[in-house]
């Protein structure tokens, strides 16, 4: 299958199997922030935004993207440096492996929810996202301070 | 993990169901989320992504849901938090993470008829009525007890509004799958109980409705849940356990709609 998409702002004509799930074409094609973790839609490390969505890009169809807009932490550098100099000082960042994902999530949850976003919606919200270093107070917290400004 | 030889888009109902009833094998992919529970080789997907099927539409008397609604838009629909006490909206909540609830949708897990479900007791509280679009007309209850439902594609969900109702669940950590689930709902009808995750699929409680039409204060009313229900054992919680936690969550489920 042939389609088209939009790739962190950049027009892609990308061909694809018609089973392929989105982690594949996406790391395939040099976005390797894209973490393959669980491979099971539990762990959330395949996180990206797909029309303003978060989505988990292990049970995303590649073909579903066809007229769509795709973003990772590839084409979200400025926003991603702010939250994840956050995530370093408070200590949350550990392995390192969740990161993409949940600062892919943290950003569309601040384009959702704005600044007024409370504590406990923020929870709600990244309960998707696994840390398998617990490092969760700390990436909260950064969290909290990144949403606020 | 589910693969799929050739997937088609269809962009009307009518060519998604000629594709869908043309060849025995084909299946149709609604949100998708299914596709990493199995093990299956789909030889042809019917993907409906691009029927329009993705609203939830408010009218005098009832509420039409789309069956491509994601589970993320049923629980953030302004119509949905104002209408059945927001029963419907905070049954999905907990089922796994907003990027999941972003791709799986209400019209997979009816026709999914999983056990599991969060989404399954509250719609059967609600007396749901299915639209099927070759069909037509069958409620959510006739449709979970028929085996042999002819092939069909699922269009939307209508829900009659004026009723309270009350969902109530048990788990063991934030987004795992339901221990047990229920949902009271309070309409014309009286109350009608349901509860899930026995483990089996969600069923109305007959004889604890009945009985608590007819009495309500009646402790005992809750002993009829052991005779409405099968209950089961299974990695998250033995029969026992269910049989006990299901009398509290029903009770839950009355004090809230009270």
């Amino acid at each position: 299958m042939i389609i088209n998409t939009v790739i962190n702002n950049e027009n892609k004509t990308l061909t694809i199997s018609p089973g392929e799930y989105l982690v594949d074409t996406l790391r395939d094609n040099g976005y390797k922030s894209v973490k393959r973790g669980c491979d099971k839609s539990t762990c959330g490390a395949c996180s990206v935004i797909v029309d303003g969505k978060i989505v988990l890009s292990c049970t995303f169809l590649s073909a579903r993207i066809d007229g769509k807009k795709v973003e990772t932490i590839e084409g979200l550098q400025e926003e991603a440096e702010i939250l994840g100099r956050k995530i370093v000082d408070k200590g949350g960042d550990q392995c390192g492996y969740c990161n993409p994902a949940l600062i892919v999530t943290a950003i569309a949850l601040k384009r959702e929810f704005g600044k007024n976003a409370t504590r406990d919606e923020i929870i709600h919200y990244i309960n998707g996202n696994l840390c398998r270093c617990s490092g969760y107070i700390s990436q909260l917290e950064a969290i909290l301070e990144y949403v606020g400004e | 993990m589910v693969k799929i030889k050739e997937l088609v888009m269809p962009e009307s109902l009518d060519e998604a169901y000629e594709l869908f009833i043309a060849k025995r094998s084909s299946r149709i992919i609604g949100g998708g989320a299914f596709l990493r529970l199995g093990n299956a080789t789909i030889l042809k997907g019917v993907d409906l992504s691009k029927l329009a099927l993705d609203y939830i539409n408010q009218y005098e008397d009832k509420i039409e849901i789309g069956a491509m609604t994601t589970l993320y838009d049923v629980e953030t629909s302004p119509i949905l938090k104002d209408n059945f006490s927001g029963a419907l909206s905070k049954c999905v909540k907990n089922i796994v993470g907003v990027q999941l609830r972003n791709i799986a949708t209400i019209g997979g897990s009816v026709v999914g008829k999983y056990g599991f479900s969060d989404i399954l007791p509250v719609l059967l509280a609600l007396d749901a009525t299915l639209i099927f679009y070759k069909q037509g007309e069958i409620s959510l209850e006739n449709y979970l007890n028929f085996e042999n439902f002819q092939r069909d594609i699922l269009e939307k969900i209508v829900i009659k509004k004026d009723k309270k109702a009350s969902f109530q669940m048990m788990r063991n950590s934030d987004s795992d799958f339901s221990i047990l689930n229920a949902c009271v709902c309070f309409d014309d009808r009286g109350y009608t109980v349901v509860v899930g995750s026995t483990p089996g699929v969600a069923k109305i409680c007959k004889k604890t409705s009945e009985a608590l039409n007819n009495n309500m204060e009646n402790e005992d009313n809750y002993n009829f849940l052991l005779e409405d229900l099968h209950f089961g054992s299974n990695l998250r919680a033995s029969k026992e356990y269910r049989e006990d936690i299901a009398k509290v969550l029903v009770k839950r489920c009355i004090k809230e709609l009270n």
